[in-house]
């Protein structure tokens, strides 16, 4: 019994809280390094895209509220998810042909590329607030739990409790499908392979007869439905407050680095990094060593380190990281 | 030329006061900034006492009170230091309400107030650090400490026949003053605190937090937090996990969202904010009301006060002379005397004038106690049916 309660409360605090956030990070880290890779830039707009997408889906999510229909158990958000999908993708590409095209035609610096970046994040920043404010909103529907706390109790007579929210499982299982569809797509198909063959030499891709403007559309509709997502999830399981998609954009990066910039599989397994240790090296293992060691009776919390340093905890990855594999962990590119 | 600055100086207050001149009073809030929602009703209610005191016509002899306001910006110290220091170098006020938060009121006092000898009253400013202050006298208070607060909290606790509990803060001089001051305060009483995490402000996820907090355990999560911030975020994935299942929320957590967003989940939780109640406080909601700003506004009554208790003591010191009027202000604050409640301002110039103490309550039954801080009385609250209710008052 002892045993399981400490399995039950390593899965409660740690293993789906960690797992979640995680996929959270990956959808978004996915959309910097593709953006990375093919267009060759650090997209520091890439929070404010997906607040602006949530934004938007939270606006459709409200009509449809109103309207009456619903998605059973499920949040409605989803139903307007493509929805706001199609409005980022449109914001997107309007903003690459008034901003980003012309740096690309002139072929300007990446770190060009990565201050005018900045600037249309600003912009973005700006135009969310505009539209939906600068409160935090919830826009979660539906069922709330797929295992609560308390009924978990009783089922199983633990004294640890074990939740589940309904919008933590919608998190890992859509950002699974996704990343699914999204590698298919780069390796199966014709335009996946177009933009493979862009990003790793362009000049030779140019030559063999590959549009780039085509290459370039799809890798933004693709960011923009990344973005969107994660966006749209990550505000189901928590809420949605346009400062703290602000905010999310250093976990991302540093996701996207430790896994190396500009290769897929590497944004997934860092997200993943990332959010494990910020939730797993502040952990106090108090609890679970008292299960596991009866016995040991000890007023120490057995934190490796406090929760103020979680922060720390990501960087100082990225540090040892990037000293030891500078392109990454899986191998990313440096331009 | 200092010299003949001062002559100068000097010669037009004399000549003020014979012809009954002006009476300037400072607001030193933050009029943008975090607690910019708060200052409007805090304004209204300083200039409130204001105007009652213009409009008796009694203070020495026929002055008139003008307020003069200036942003402190709360967060700001060095905005805050320079608006005061304007106040009191070219607008030439003979006393100053503010500032609102604890920072800049440090800050502004220590650097222009103290080395000028002009009068402060907070309305607002809570840190414990305030009380050792070395203010020669001329700052107080009309908030409590918060380590008042941790006092307070501890009572409550320990009456709900809970022992042990694992405290968070916002990670800021709020929180870490608070959570401080009532952790020394549990332990002396006996209780058990298993684990102080801060948190921070709008980050995007807690998981790491609650996971430590549930960790640690305790039979209730202290959340010296804000509502609106990482305190919602802390409590949320706290009872999502199952963590905790009873909270005690301090000032920064009881508002409206707690309501709107938890309800009925954080039933059999319980907390306090400083609050007031009684002959003062109802009068001083009505005529807020009838000047049309909202009298239940945080921090708006302990405002009323503090102009009222700067005007009161020009009065029992027949003199706006900042430092002649600074001794009178414990006196008038605490009596012996009749008792002048909000609204009755022309009752106590008028004693004062004829040489009768005055036991100043105003809105907020002001008592001030050692170096010149509120008292504090507290409204203990507790949530029944998604519900915030008034337990009793402390």
């Amino acid at each position: 019994m002892d045993i399981l309660n400490a399995i039950v409360a390593i899965l409660n605090y740690v293993i789906v809280p960690a797992t979640t956030y995680g996929a959270q990070l990956a959808l978004g880290a996915l959309g910097v390094t593709l953006i990375y890779g093919i267009l060759r830039f650090s997209n520091f707009a890439q929070g404010d895209t997906m607040a602006f997408g949530t934004a938007i889906t939270i606006m459709v999510t409200w009509g449809l509220q109103s309207l009456g229909i619903g998605f059973g158990p499920l949040p409605t958000a989803l139903l307007a998810l493509p929805f706001g999908i199609a409005i980022t993708c449109a914001l997107l590409l309007g903003t690459d042909r008034v901003v980003y095209r012309y740096y690309r035609t002139v072929r300007a610096a990446p770190v060009i590329l990565v201050m005018v970046s900045v600037g249309v994040m600003f912009l973005m920043n700006g135009i969310t607030r505009i539209l939906i404010g600068v409160d935090e909103i919830k826009f979660a529907d539906g069922a709330r739990f797929l295992i609560s706390a308390s009924e978990f109790k009783s089922w199983t007579g633990l004294t640890e409790p074990l939740a589940i929210r309904s919008t933590q499982a919608i998190t890992v299982i859509v950002a699974g499908l996704l990343v699914w569809a999204l590698f298919w797509f780069l390796a199966k198909t014709r335009t996946g392979k177009s933009m493979r063959a862009y990003a790793d030499n362009e000049d030779l891709a140019l030559l063999s007869g590959i549009n780039p403007d085509r290459v370039v559309t799809v890798t933004w509709i693709i960011a923009g439905a990344l973005a969107t997502t994660a966006g749209v999830l990550y505000g189901l399981d928590k809420s949605f407050k346009a400062f703290s998609y602000f905010q999310l954009v250093l976990p991302i990066f540093a996701a996207a680095v430790v896994g190396g910039l500009g290769n897929p599989l590497g944004a997934i397994a860092g997200g993943f990094i990332v959010a494990y240790s910020e939730v797993a090296v502040t952990y106090a293992w108090k609890k679970v060593a008292g299960y596991l060691f009866p016995s040991w009776d000890t007023d120490s919390l057995l934190q490796l380190l406090s929760t103020d340093y979680k922060f720390a905890v990501s960087f100082t990855i990225l540090i040892i990281v990037l000293l030891f594999k500078p392109t990454g962990l899986f191998k990313g590119k440096a331009y | 030329m200092k010299n003949l600055l001062l002559a100068s100086t000097a010669v037009l207050l004399a000549a003020g006061a014979a012809n009954a001149a002006d009476v300037k009073i400072g607001i030193s809030i933050g009029f943008t900034g975090p607690l910019e929602s708060m200052a409007p009703d805090m304004a209204k209610g300083a200039e409130m006492a204001m105007k009652e005191v213009s409009d008796s016509g009694k203070l020495l002899g026929g002055d008139k009170v003008i307020s003069v306001r200036g942003d402190s910006t709360c967060i700001d110290a060095a905005a805050a230091t320079a608006t005061v220091t304007k106040m009191i170098t070219s607008e030439k006020v003979d006393g100053i309400v503010g500032g609102e938060c604890s920072g800049e009121t440090i800050a502004s006092l220590n650097n222009v107030a103290i080395p000028n000898g002009m009068v402060m009253i907070s309305p607002s400013a809570t840190s414990p650090a305030l009380t050792t202050i070395d203010d020669k006298g001329l700052f107080f208070r009309t908030a409590p400490s918060d380590a008042r607060q941790g006092e307070v909290m501890t009572d409550e606790i320990l009456e709900h026949g809970i022992k042990s509990v694992a405290v968070t803060y916002t990670n800021n001089d709020y929180g870490k003053g608070l959570a401080d001051s009532f952790v020394e305060a549990f332990k002396k009483k006996g209780g058990t605190v298993t684990i102080t995490a801060a948190h921070d402000d709008g980050k995007p996820d807690y998981s790491a937090e609650v996971g430590a907090l549930a960790s640690a355990g305790g039979q209730a999560l202290v959340i010296a937090g804000y509502v609106d911030q990482g305190g919602a975020g802390i409590l949320r994935g706290a009872l999502d996990t199952g963590a905790f299942s009873t909270f005690v929320f301090p000032d920064g957590m009881v508002g409206g969202s707690l309501e709107k967003n938890f309800g009925k989940e954080v039933n059999g939780s319980f907390g306090q904010v400083p609050s007031s109640e009684g002959e003062g406080h109802d009068k001083f909601v009505a005529a807020a009301k009838a000047a049309g700003f909202d009298g239940n506004g945080t921090y708006a009554g302990e405002s009323y006060d503090a102009a009222a208790l700067i005007l009161l003591a020009m009065q029992a010191a027949k003199s706006t002379d900042p430092k002649v009027y600074k001794d009178k202000v414990m006196e008038i604050a605490n009596g012996p005397g009749e008792k002048i409640y909000a609204g009755d301002l022309a009752k106590g110039l008028e004693l004062l004038a004829a040489g009768k103490p005055i036991d100043y309550e105003g809105a907020t039954a002001v008592h001030l106690i050692g170096p010149g801080e509120a008292s504090g009385s507290f409204r203990e609250i507790a949530i029944k049916d998604g519900k915030i209710e008034t337990v009793k008052f402390r």
